[in-house]
């Protein structure tokens, strides 16, 4: 099994998985790999490290993808046989284009993004990363112009935000619950009935009254523009559902992003979206000789002398307590997977962050099953 | 970064999976070693602390005393919110609280959940509580979401406190932005290892701290690999590789020295790039062997922050 083969019939697909296991380089890999096989792909990134960033030849924040040079990518040995572009998501002209669009009237669109509850809403906050994320990727896979469209996820500590975020502030935005606390008359009066009035008062007190108003003015403005807002979410979430979409979890060996995997595809079924596979980055592959112990300490020393044999036999050591740990864990991983492939980059001598390192990792997500037990046994020893 | 424990409240980021929790943890250890009484916040509803020390979780938002001295507290937004609601509103506070439609409208108000969060992780490092029969502690570790969500936290109680200009949020806000401003109070520290992405982020982390007004007090480097090969070693381990037909385990023990070489430069490299743009105090923390952290691993850990911390 290979990404080819694990994306047969896909669209689109999106790499999820906890902060720092690699998913921006695993979706920068993807992406540039499909492409060299012939499809038009799109990738979007979400804060690359800078210079994986100048790798794909994005030198700045553009919000619309863009044609990757392949001149680079073939002088490293991989052909290119279709269209790499991509783009480095900026959050905030996102949610200000989305605005654009929704907004009746350009007036409009520019008074609320003068509004200052918008302006905090659509910067820094958690889960406005998110909800434009997959925001761009719903207008772009709605443009049709790519065969394959990867998405790269926020930096969350936990994988599932990305799902709970987009929503929480789609609810914010249908502004309903506030609505209702707002207008006595309204739905909240017949909700919560006569215990209504202590709880507007219970709010002011809380809030402060200057925050409901601003809120009160913002929703004004936003006023029928949030049944697109729904409307919207209810499409992305059609599409995050589609068939032809599937979620690639990405992690490291460590038992805590291994947890986090398991009960991340458990959440995936659950929610009937389609789970695809797993990449483990950074795999410590058993080597040869585990158990040689003293042995292979005296055929070190007849080649290096007793002091550097002893250093290479400690070294060895620590290695494999980390070779047990990461074998042990994918194989609790792998337990849980009802055949789902499982696809495994060992670490490298060297960090991946340009364009030989993404292609490095490339050879193994990209190889044949047999080409990948090559590479490995080659790894180890 | 001497005086990071002789403050009440020290955040700790940085990029994702460099190992936030375990510094978080072994500073705790230190600080509490050294007769503080200490707790180890996590946001987001985390128990990564009680894990790594081998105690059962205890429910969210308890604090509990996990060694002497030592507490963890796991800080999520609901029970942050019924808190507060209770200290500021008393009765009428659980009636909201309660009530499905006040929840949905707090919960899904942009910002509300860290300003929630913060706000307990203040309340925790005041002098004089304001939970009943609350003891104080004498430093708050907070283990902080990973650095972008970590930037936008320390933002949040300033922006409220922007946006609400006056009443009891804006109030709040304010001296939670105070209290976070306070240097001699509260301290920011970022984890990182030394590699490429991390250092970069770090890098990215000062200058968004900056932006804010706010500044990295130091720099943690985790994980750092031994320098057991020096380049004569290498090239005497190049030479033996290359030499004859070594047996297949010799040849992965050689290889997996020079690999470990190797690293151990790239790091190097790394650390210094990051010394020479961030004139702050960097300490580094060795590479652990070992399956998983325990108390043990984390008590040497601390052990090495004793050594660097004066």
């Amino acid at each position: 099994m290979n990404i080819p083969e694990l994306l047969e019939g896909r669209r689109v697909c999106v790499c999820t998985g906890a902060g720092g296991v690699g998913k921006t380089t695993t979706a920068a890999v993807i992406a540039l790999g499909m492409a060299s096989l012939g499809l038009k792909v799109g990738v979007v990134t979400i804060d690359p490290a800078r210079r994986l960033a100048s790798a794909l030849g994005l030198e700045e924040l553009g919000n619309e993808p863009r044609l990757v040079s392949p001149e680079r990518l073939v002088s490293e040995g991989l052909p290119m046989e279709g269209e790499l572009w991509a783009m480095m998501l900026d959050p905030k002209r996102t949610f200000d284009e989305l605005i654009d669009k929704v907004a009746p009237t350009p007036a409009r669109a520019a008074e609320i993004k003068a509004n200052r509850v918008y302006q905090e809403l659509s910067t820094a906050v958690s889960g406005s990363q998110e909800f434009t994320a997959v925001s761009k990727l719903f207008e772009l896979a709605g443009q049709g112009d790519f065969d394959l469209l990867v998405l790269d996820t926020p930096p969350t500590r936990n994988a599932l935000d990305f799902f709970d975020a987009p929503g929480r502030l789609t609810s914010f935005l249908e502004g309903r619950a506030l609505k209702a606390f707002l207008r006595p008359t309204g739905l909240g009066m017949r909700v919560i009935g006569r215990g209504a009035a202590p709880l507007l008062g219970g709010l002011r007190r809380i809030t402060g009254v200057d925050l409901i108003a601003d809120l009160s003015t913002f929703f004004g403005l936003l006023g029928d523009m949030t049944e697109n807002f729904s409307a919207r979410a209810r499409e992305v979430e059609t599409l995050l559902h589609a068939p032809e979409t599937t979620f690639l979890l990405v992690t490291s060996a460590q038992s805590e992003p291994i947890d986090e995997a398991i009960w991340f595809r458990r959440t995936l079924r659950g929610g009937g979206l389609s789970f695809g596979g797993v990449v483990v980055n950074r795999f410590h592959h058993e080597l040869k000789g585990a158990g040689a112990g003293r042995r292979l300490e005296t055929e070190l020393s007849e080649l290096l002398g007793a002091e550097l044999a002893a250093k290479v036999a400690e070294n060895w050591r620590d290695y494999h307590l980390l070779a047990e740990r990461d074998t042990r864990n994918v194989a609790r991983l792998e337990e849980e997977l009802s055949g789902e492939p499982l696809l495994l980059v060992p670490q490298f001598d060297d960090d991946v962050h340009d364009v030989v390192g993404l292609l490095r990792v490339h050879r193994y997500l990209f190889a044949s099953d047999d080409e990948r037990a090559r590479l490995i046994r080659d790894v180890v020893a | 970064m001497a005086s990071i424990l002789d403050r009440r409240l020290v955040f700790v980021t940085g990029k994702g999976g460099v190992g936030k929790s375990t510094v978080a943890v072994a500073l705790g250890l230190l600080a509490a070693r050294r007769g503080a009484r200490t707790i180890v916040a996590e946001l987001a509803g985390g128990d990564r602390a009680q894990r790594a020390l081998d105690v059962p979780p205890a429910r969210e938002f308890v604090e509990t005393e996990v060694a002497e001295r030592l507490h963890t507290i796991s800080i999520d937004p609901q029970h942050a919110m019924e808190e507060y609601l209770r200290i500021k509103a008393g009765a009428l506070g659980q009636v909201m609280s309660s009530s499905r439609l006040f929840n949905a409208f707090a919960m899904a108000t942009p910002g509300m959940r860290e300003l929630l969060s913060i706000g307990k992780v203040w309340e925790l490092a005041q002098f004089e509580r304001r939970t009943r029969d609350a003891e104080p502690y004498d430093l708050v570790v907070v283990d902080a979401p990973a650095t972008g969500h970590g930037v936008g936290l320390l933002r949040t109680p300033r922006s409220f406190a922007e946006i609400a200009r006056v009443g009891p949020i804006a109030h709040q806000g304010g001296a939670i932005a105070r209290t976070i401003a306070d240097r001699s109070f509260t301290s920011v520290i970022a984890v990182s290892t030394a590699e490429e992405m991390p250092v970069t982020e770090t890098l990215e982390l000062h200058a968004a701290l900056l932006r804010e007004q706010l500044d990295l007090d130091g720099v943690v480097v985790n994980a750092r690999y031994p320098e057991r090969f020096d380049r004569r070693d290498a090239s005497l381990l190049e030479r033996a590789l290359s030499t004859g037909e070594p047996p297949p385990r010799v040849r992965a023990a050689l290889r997996a020295a020079l690999s470990e070489h190797a690293r151990a430069g790239v790091q190097a490299e790394q650390q210094a790039r990051l010394e020479g743009a961030f004139a702050g105090p960097v300490v580094t923390l060795p590479f652990v062997f070992a399956p998983e952290l325990h108390l043990p691993e984390l008590e040497r850990l601390a052990d090495r922050l004793d050594e660097v911390l004066p």
